[in-house]
C-alpha cells in the first residue's frame, strides 16, 4: 500500500517511455532488425552449446554411474594397532601394510535400517562380493561373486533391462552370469556350473539368467546369486561385505559420503572420489561451456552497445527536443535502455527458437548417439539474461543521450 | 492590445520573466573563452508579446534558451514566475520548464517517429504519461485551430514547412504554458506563410493569455509586436515599443 503510490506514478511515467523507445526502434527497422539477428545467433549459440555439452555429460554420467552405485559403504580398512609411545619419546616404526581380508560390516542390518531414514537416498543394498572360481567341465573363469537381495539391488542396476537370455532370478540354486563369462565358459541358459570359493567350499548353481551391462569387465566377471548363498560360499555367516546407495542428486554424493563415514565410522567411499578422473573431464567441459557462453554473451553486449551508440547520436536532435518539450535526463536514460532490453528480448526470443530447432534437428539426425533434453527453465533464463544483457550494454550510450546538452542538442540537424 | 493596458500590467502583475544582469561566457578561462550576453536585466509580464531582434551572432538564441532553461547562465540572477532559477537542480528546472514554458524553434523540430497529434501531446505525455481524454480532445482543438484537422493522424514528414511549424505552435501551447519561446518560428517560411504563423502567435498571444518572447529577422513581423528588445554584441541597446524603435536599427543586416 505505501508504495502503490510511486508504482503507479511509475508506471505512468514509463508509458511515455515505453512509446518513445518501441516508436524509435520501429523508426528504424533494417537496423533493429540485424541487430535483432545479431543477438539472436548469439542466443541460439549458447543454447544450443549448452545444450549439446549438457547431454554429452548426462550421457556420459548415465553410461558411467547406470552400473554402479553413488556411494559404497565398506567396513572398516584393517591397520596395524600399534603400542602408544613412552613419554616424551617418538616412536619410529617401518609398516608394512594388512592384508585385507574378506570383512563383514557389523550390524549391517541397523545401518541399513537407519540409511533407508534418509530421503536423499534412492536405493540402500546390501552386497556380499569376494572371489570365486566358475568351472564348467575343465574350464575355469574368476569371477566376482555378487550375493544380493534382489528387491533392493534393482535400484542399483535394473538387471531385468540387461537381460539378454531366461530370467531375473537369484536363489539358493539360481545364478546370473554376464554375457561374456557364458561365452568363455560355453554355457547357456538352463546350464549348470560350479562355483568354488576355496577352502571346499563349493556349490552347484544353474544358469538361470544371461546379461550384459555392455562393459566387458563387469560381464565377463560378475555371478549374480542371492545372499544367503554367497555368505555361505565366503564363509560370512549372515554377513554383508558392503552397502550400496543410490542418491537423488549425483553431485551430492560426496557430500553425503563424508556424512555417513562421521555417522558410521565405517568406510565409505562417492563415485565422485572413484571416477576423479570423469569428474575431471565433466568439469573442464562444463568451463568450456562457460567460456563459449560468457564470450558469445560478450560480443552480443558489444554489439548492442554499438548499435545503441550510433542509434544515440542520430537521435541527438531528437533528444534535444524531448529534452525541450519538459522530458527529465531519466526519461531518456530509461528511453535508451528500454531499447536495449527490448533488443535483448526480441533477439534472444528469436534466438531461442532457433537453438531450439537446432536441438529439434539434432535429436532427430543423430538419434543413435544421445537426446539433448532442453529444459523450459533453461530457454526462460536465456531470455531473461539476454534482455539484462540488453539493458546493461544500454547503460553507456544511455547516459551519454541523458546528458546531452539540450541547447546544444536543439542546433543539431 | 494596447501600449497603455500592457503598461498597466508591467506595473501591477507579478513578472513572468525575470532576468537581472545576466552574464553567459562559453567556454570560460579557456582560449576559446567567448562573452555572449552581458549584465542582460529585461522583465517579460503576463501576455505580452516581445520581438527579440539582433544581427546574426549577437546571442538571441542564448538568451532564449536561458529564458528556457536549455541553458544556465555563468552569473546573474533568473526568475520564472517568481522562481529563482540559479541554484535550482537540473531536476528542478526541468520540471519548471515542463511546467511554465513552451518552445517552438526555426527548424520546427518536430519528431517523425510519431504522428501529428502525438507531437503535440508529448510535452503532456512526458510529464503525465498516458494522455487523459480531455487532454486529447485539447490537442486535437489546437491542432483544428492552427487549422490542421485534417492532418491528425498523419505522419509530420508529410507536411509542409508552414504546417510544421503550426504543429510546433499548438505543441508549444498545449500545456497552457505561461511563456512561450519562439526562435525565429517564421525564418524557413515564404512570406505569406510567415505572416499566417505570424498571426497564430498574435491570437494566442490574446486568447490564451501567455507571454510570447519572439526572435525574428523580420522588421515586418517585429513591428507587429508591441514591444521590441534589441541585442547587439550581447547587450541591450533598445527596450520599449516597437513604434519607437530608432531606425537606424530596423534596417537588418
Ligand atoms: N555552445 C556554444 N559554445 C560556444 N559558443 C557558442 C555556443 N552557442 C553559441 N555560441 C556563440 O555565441 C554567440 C551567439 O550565438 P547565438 O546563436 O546566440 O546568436 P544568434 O543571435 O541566435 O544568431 P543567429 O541570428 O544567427 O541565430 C555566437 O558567437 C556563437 O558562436
Ligand atoms: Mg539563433
Amino acid at each position: 500500500m505505501l508504495f502503490a503510490k510511486p508504482l503507479g506514478q511509475l508506471g505512468r511515467s514509463l508509458w511515455i517511455e515505453w512509446r518513445i523507445a518501441l516508436r524509435f526502434l520501429a523508426d528504424n527497422p533494417l537496423q533493429t532488425f540485424l541487430i535483432s539477428v545479431a543477438i539472436s545467433v548469439g542466443a541460439a549459440v549458447i543454447v544450443f552449446i549448452t545444450a549439446l555439452i549438457m547431454g554429452l555429460q548426462n550421457n556420459t554420467i548415465d553410461k558411467t554411474l547406470g552400473t554402479q552405485a553413488h556411494i559404497r559403504i565398506e567396513a572398516t580398512r584393517q591397520h596395524n594397532i600399534l603400542s602408544a609411545a613412552p613419554h616424551g619419546q617418538y616412536l619410529w616404526v617401518l609398516e608394512s601394510p594388512r592384508a585385507q581380508r574378506l570383512q563383514t560390516i557389523n550390524n549391517w542390518q541397523e545401518v541399513r535400517d537407519a540409511l533407508d531414514q534418509y530421503g536423499v537416498l534412492t536405493t540402500v543394498s546390501p552386497l556380499i562380493t569376494g572371489p570365486a572360481f566358475a568351472q564348467n567341465g575343465t574350464a575355469r573363469a574368476s569371477i566376482a561373486l555378487m550375493g544380493i537381495d534382489p528387491n533392493r539391488y534393482d535400484g542399483i542396476i535394473k538387471l531385468q533391462d540387461y537381460l539378454r537370455a531366461g530370467r531375473f532370478s537369484v536363489g539358493a540354486s539360481d545364478v546370473m552370469i554376464g554375457s561374456q563369462l557364458a561365452e568363455d565358459l560355453g554355457l547357456r541358459v538352463g546350464d549348470k556350473l560350479r562355483l568354488d570359493a576355496g577352502d571346499d567350499r563349493q556349490a552347484v548353481s544353474k544358469v538361470v539368467g544371461v546379461f550384459e551391462l555392455g562393459v566387458r569387465e563387469l560381464d565377463s566377471r560378475y555371478v549374480y546369486t542371492d545372499l544367503k548363498q554367497a555368505q555361505t560360499l565366503l564363509n560370512l555367516p549372515g554377513g554383508i561385505t558392503m552397502l550400496e546407495l543410490k542418491i537423488a542428486d549425483i553431485f551430492d554424493a560426496e557430500h553425503w559420503a563424508q556424512r555417513f563415514k562421521k555417522l558410521t565410522g565405517l568406510h565409505v567411499q562417492s563415485w565422485m572420489e572413484t571416477n576423479s578422473q570423469l569428474l575431471n573431464a565433466l568439469s573442464s567441459q562444463s568451463m568450456t561451456t562457460q567460456m563459449i557462453r560468457v564470450f558469445v554473451a560478450l560480443s552480443v553486449i558489444f554489439g548492442i552497445a554499438s548499435v545503441l551508440a550510433v542509434s544515440v547520436v542520430q537521435r541527438t536532435r531528437e533528444v534535444g527536443i524531448l529534452r525541450a518539450m519538459g522530458g527529465s535526463q531519466q526519461q531518456i536514460l530509461r528511453v535508451f535502455l528500454l531499447q536495449g532490453g527490448l533488443l535483448g528480448l526480441a533477439g534472444s526470443a528469436l534466438g531461442v527458437l532457433v537453438g531450439y530447432s537446432l536441438v529439434q534437428l539434432f535429436n532427430t539426425m543423430s538419434e543413435l548417439l544421445f537426446v539433448i533434453r532442453l529444459e523450459p527453465s533453461m530457454l526462460l533464463s536465456a531470455i531473461m539474461i539476454s534482455t539484462a544483457a540488453g539493458v546493461i550494454a544500454a547503460a553507456v550510450p544511455a547516459r551519454r543521450a541523458a546528458q546531452y546538452d539540450p541547447a546544444v542538442a536543439i542546433r543539431y540537424v | 492590445m494596447s501600449n497603455s493596458q500592457l503598461t498597466v500590467s508591467q506595473i501591477t502583475g507579478q513578472a513572468v520573466l525575470q532576468l537581472d544582469k545576466l552574464n553567459k561566457i562559453f567556454n570560460a578561462d579557456t582560449p576559446l573563452q567567448n562573452h555572449v550576453l552581458h549584465d542582460v536585466s529585461l522583465r517579460v509580464c503576463p501576455s505580452e508579446l516581445v520581438a527579440l531582434v539582433g544581427t546574426s551572432g549577437s546571442g538571441k538564441s542564448t538568451l532564449l534558451n536561458m529564458m528556457g532553461l536549455l541553458d544556465v547562465s555563468t552569473s546573474g540572477e533568473l526568475r520564472i514566475q517568481g522562481h529563482l532559477i540559479q541554484g535550482m537542480s537540473e531536476q528542478q528546472r526541468t520540471q519548471l520548464r515542463s511546467e511554465s514554458i513552451g518552445f517552438v524553434f526555426q527548424f520546427h523540430h518536430l519528431i517523425s517517429a510519431f504522428s501529428v497529434l502525438d507531437n503535440v501531446l508529448m510535452p503532456l505525455m512526458l510529464r503525465f504519461g498516458k494522455p487523459s481524454k480531455e487532454q486529447i480532445e485539447y490537442a486535437e482543438h489546437l491542432l483544428n485551430e492552427v487549422g490542421l484537422s485534417n492532418y491528425i493522424a498523419q505522419s509530420t514528414s508529410r507536411l509542409s514547412g508552414g504546417q510544421q511549424q503550426r504543429v510546433a505552435i499548438a505543441r508549444a501551447l498545449v500545456t497552457r504554458p505561461a511563456l512561450v519561446l519562439a526562435d525565429e518560428p517564421t525564418g524557413n517560411l515564404d512570406t505569406q506563410t510567415a505572416d499566417e504563423v505570424f498571426a497564430l502567435f498574435e491570437r494566442f498571444n490574446v486568447e490564451h493569455q501567455c507571454a510570447i518572447v519572439i526572435v525574428t529577422h523580420d522588421p515586418r513581423l517585429s513591428a507587429r509586436c508591441p514591444r521590441t528588445i534589441r541585442l547587439t554584441d550581447g547587450r541591450i541597446v533598445y527596450d520599449g515599443p516597437s513604434a519607437d524603435l530608432p531606425s537606424v536599427f530596423t534596417v537588418t543586416p
